[in-house]
C-alpha cells in the first residue's frame, strides 16, 4: 500500500469508525499517524543500542549493588575517606556553579545585549569547555595556577595556593561548567519581549527593578537549568581536576578519583558502592533538570 | 552624573544601561573569559613550545606518541559511525513519530550526560571485567575487552551516545513531517526520502553532531582511563599519554600532544560556528519563503544548540 493510500483511506475510514475502542480501530489511528516508513526498524534500533550501550552495563552496577548487603553497602560508602571525598566533590561543584550562575548570566547578557569587537569570537570560544579534552584543560589550569605559573605567581607572595588543594578543584569545575548557564539563558534572553521592558521603563521602573522584576521572572527557570547541568557535571568531572587538585586523600581526593583508587586496589565492593551514590545522585539530577526544561517551557507557552 | 544617566535614558527607550555601565559589564565578562579560556588555551601552545620548535616536532614524533595517535583515531573512526547511526535512528523515531513512552526514551538517551565518565568506565569493568558479568567467559575463550581497545571503543560509545541524536531531535521536530509525506505522496521511496528531503535539512545540525561527537570520543579521559589499562604503544590514548608525560614530569612533551587535541578543539569550534551561521541563514530564509509555516522557523526553535549545552 503506498503512501498516498493510506492517506486517503484516513479521510475516509476515520469518522465512520462504529467502535472507537475496537482493536482495528487503534491500529488504524496509529497507521494513520505513521504515514513515514521506517518507524519500527528506527525506535527498534534505538532501543537495542541504548540497552546495549547503556542500560544492560549500568543495570550491572545496580544489581552488583544489589549483591552487598545493606551493612556492607553502608560501610563502603560512607568511610571516612568517602565522606571528605563526597564533601569536596558535592561542596567544590556547588560553588563552582555559583559562580558560574553569576558569570555566565553575565556573559550571556552582554552576548545578548550587546555589540562589541570579537564578540562572535567571543561567542564561539564559550563553547571551548565542551570542545576541549578534560586532560588538556587540567594540565593546562594546572600550569597557569602553580606558583610559578602566570596567575599562580601574583598569589604566591601572598600565601595564597590556587593549585594542588580544593581551591584548584573548583577552578576546574567553573571552567568544565562555564558554558551551561551561558548557553541555556542565551536563546531565553534573545527571545525575551523588549516591549515589556520599554513599558517598565515608561511607567517609570528604574533600570535594576526591571531587572529583578522584569528579566529575572523570564530568565530564572533557564538560569536554574544551567546551574543543575553546571553542578551535575561538576561532581561527576574527572580529567580536568585530577591535575590541579594534588589528590590528597581527605583534603583533595574527588569520589570520582576514590573510585579507581577502589578499583585499582581490587575492591570491587568498595567502587561498585561509591558508583552507584554516583549514579543515584546522576538520575536524581536527571529528574530536576527535566522538571526545569518542563518549567522554562510552560513558562515560554505561557508568555505568547 | 545621574542627570545625564537620566537624560540618556529618556532620549532612546531602547537604550538599556547606562554607558559606563555597559562598559562595566563587557569588561568584567571579557576579563573572565580571558582568565577561564584564553589563558589555558594559550598556555598549552606556549608550553609545548618552550624547548622550540624542534622540541615540539620530537614529542609529537615519538613512537608512544605516535601509538597514541594512531589508536584515538582507531577508535574515533570506530566510535563516529555507530554514534551516527544511532543518533539519526533515535532522532527519526523520536522526532517524525509519536508513540507511547517517548519522552521516557529522551529522557535515557540523555542519560550518558549525566553519568560521571569513571561511572561510565566502572560499569564496563562490571560487565566484562575479570570480576565482572561476562569475565570468566570471555577469559575461558581468551578475549580481553577490558584493558584493551574492546574496552576502550564501548566507554566511548558510551561518552559519545547522546550527542547526534540531542543535535538531530529538536532539529527535526522544529521541521515536522509535511515535506517528507509530500515526497512520499509524489512517489518516493522511504530511501528516497530521507536522502534528498530529510537529509538535506538536517544537514548542518548532523555535521556539527558528528564534530563534536568526533572531539568529545578523541578526547574523553575518564571513561576511557579506568577501561584502558595505561599500556604504553597499546592501550593509551592521546589524553592518556598526556598523562602519563605529565606524571613523568615531560612537560613538553605532554603539552606538545595535548596541543594537538586542543588545536582538534579550535577546529571544532569554528565548524560549530560555521555550521551554526549557515543553519541561521537557512533558518530565516525558510522563514521568509513560507511564514506561515506553524512553528518551522520561530524564535522559539532557532538554532537546536543554543539551549541545550552538551
Amino acid at each position: 500500500m503506498t503512501a498516498a493510500s493510506t492517506l486517503v483511506l484516513d479521510g475516509a475510514a476515520a469518522p465512520g469508525k462504529p467502535k472507537p475502542g475496537a482493536p482495528e480501530a487503534q491500529a488504524k489511528r496509529r497507521a494513520v499517524k505513521r504515514v513515514l516508513p521506517g518507524f519500527h526498524l528506527a525506535l527498534g534500533y534505538t532501543v537495542f543500542y541504548l540497552s546495549l550501550i547503556v542500560l544492560i552495563p549500568l543495570a550491572a552496577l545496580i544489581l552488583k549493588t544489589f549483591e552487598m548487603s545493606w551493612a556492607e553497602f553502608w560501610e563502603a560508602a560512607t568511610t571516612p575517606r568517602a565522606l571528605a571525598a563526597y564533601r569536596l566533590s558535592f561542596g567544590a561543584a556547588l560553588l563552582a556553579a555559583l559562580f558560574n550562575l553569576v558569570f555566565g548570566l553575565l556573559l550571556a547578557w552582554v552576548l545578548v545585549r550587546y555589540t562589541f569587537p570579537g564578540k562572535k569570537i567571543v561567542d564561539a570560544l564559550v563553547d571551548l569547555p565542551f570542545a576541549l579534552p578534560t586532560a588538556v584543560a587540567g594540565i593546562a589550569l594546572a600550569a597557569i595556577l602553580a606558583g610559578n605559573g602566570w596567575i599562580g605567581q601574583f598569589f604566591e607572595p601572598l600565601g595564597i595556593q590556587l593549585a594542588f588543594n580544593p581551591t584548584g578543584v573548583v577552578i576546574a569545575l567553573i571552567f568544565v561548567g562555564l558554558p551551561f548557564v551561558v548557553r541555556t539563558v542565551q536563546p531565553v534572553l534573545q527571545d525575551a519581549e523588549r516591549e515589556l521592558e520599554e513599558a517598565a521603563q515608561c511607567l517609570g521602573a528604574t533600570r535594576w527593578q526591571i531587572f529583578w522584576r522584569v528579566i529575572m521572572p523570564t530568565i530564572i527557570p533557564a538560569l536554574m537549568t544551567g546551574f543543575a547541568m553546571a553542578f551535575a557535571r561538576g561532581v561527576g568531572e574527572f580529567g580536568s581536576v585530577i591535575f590541579i587538585a594534588g589528590n590528597i586523600p581527605m583534603v583533595s581526593e574527588i569520589v570520582p578519583l576514590l573510585i579507581i583508587g577502589r578499583l585499582e586496589a581490587f575492591d570491587y565492593q568498595g567502587a561498585v558502592a561509591l558508583g552507584s551514590v554516583m549514579l543515584l545522585f546522576s538520575f536524581v539530577m536527571l529528574l530536576a533538570i527535566n522538571a526545569l526544561q518542563g518549567w522554562q517551557r510552560s513558562r515560554a507557552g505561557g508568555g505568547l | 552624573m545621574s542627570a545625564a544617566v537620566g537624560r540618556s535614558g529618556r532620549r532612546g527607550v531602547r537604550q538599556g544601561e547606562a554607558p559606563w555601565v555597559r562598559r562595566l559589564l563587557i569588561g568584567l565578562a571579557l576579563t573572565f573569559m580571558f582568565l577561564f579560556l584564553v589563558l589555558p588555551l594559550l598556555a598549552v601552545f606556549t608550553e609545548a613550545l618552550r624547548l622550540g620548535w624542534g622540541a615540539y616536532f620530537e614529542a609529537v614524533s615519538d613512537p608512544y606518541a605516535m601509538a597514541a595517535i594512531r589508536l584515538t583515531l582507531l577508535v574515533a573512526a570506530i566510535t563516529v559511525p555507530l554514534s551516527l547511526v544511532f543518533g539519526v535512528a533515535a532522532a527519526w523515531a523520536v522526532a517524525k513519530f509519536e508513540f507511547w513512552g517517548k519522552s521516557f526514551l529522551t529522557t535515557l538517551i540523555d542519560l550518558p550526560f549525566s553519568v560521571s565518565p569513571v561511572v561510565a568506565g566502572l560499569i564496563y569493568v562490571l560487565v566484562f571485567g575479570a570480576q565482572g558479568w561476562f569475565g570468566p567467559w570471555l577469559d575461558e575463550r581468551g578475549i580481553q575487552i577490558i584493558f584493551a581497545v574492546p574496552g576502550i571503543v564501548l566507554a566511548t560509545l558510551f561518552i559519545t551516545f547522546p550527542f547526534i541524536a540531542r543535535e538531530l531531535i529538536p532539529l527535526m521536530q522544529a521541521q515536522g513531517t509535511e515535506e517528507e509525506q509530500a515526497a512520499l505522496v509524489l512517489g518516493a521511496s522511504g530511501l528516497q526520502t530521507f536522502w534528498r528531503v530529510t537529509l538535506p535539512n538536517i544537514k548542518w545540525g548532523l555535521i556539527y553532531g558528528v564534530i563534536l561527537t568526533n572531539a568529545r570520543a578523541m578526547g574523553e579521559f575518564g571513561a576511557v582511563s579506568v577501561v584502558s589499562g595505561h599500556i604504553r604503544g597499546q592501550t593509551n590514548t592521546m589524553p592518556l599519554h598526556v598523562e602519563v608525560l605529565y606524571n613523568e614530569f615531560q612537560s613538553v612533551a605532554a603539552f606538545a600532544v595535548a596541543s594537538l587535541l586542543a588545536l582538534l578543539a579550535l577546529v571544532t569550534l569554528v565548524i560549530k560556528s560555521v555550521s551554526e551561521w549557515r543553519m541561521e541563514r537557512e533558518m530565516k530564509a525558510l522563514d521568509a519563503l513560507a511564514p506561515e509555516r506553524p512553528g518551522a522557523a520561530s524564535s522559539g526553535t532557532s538554532p537546536s544548540w543554543a539551549g541545550r549545552p552538551v
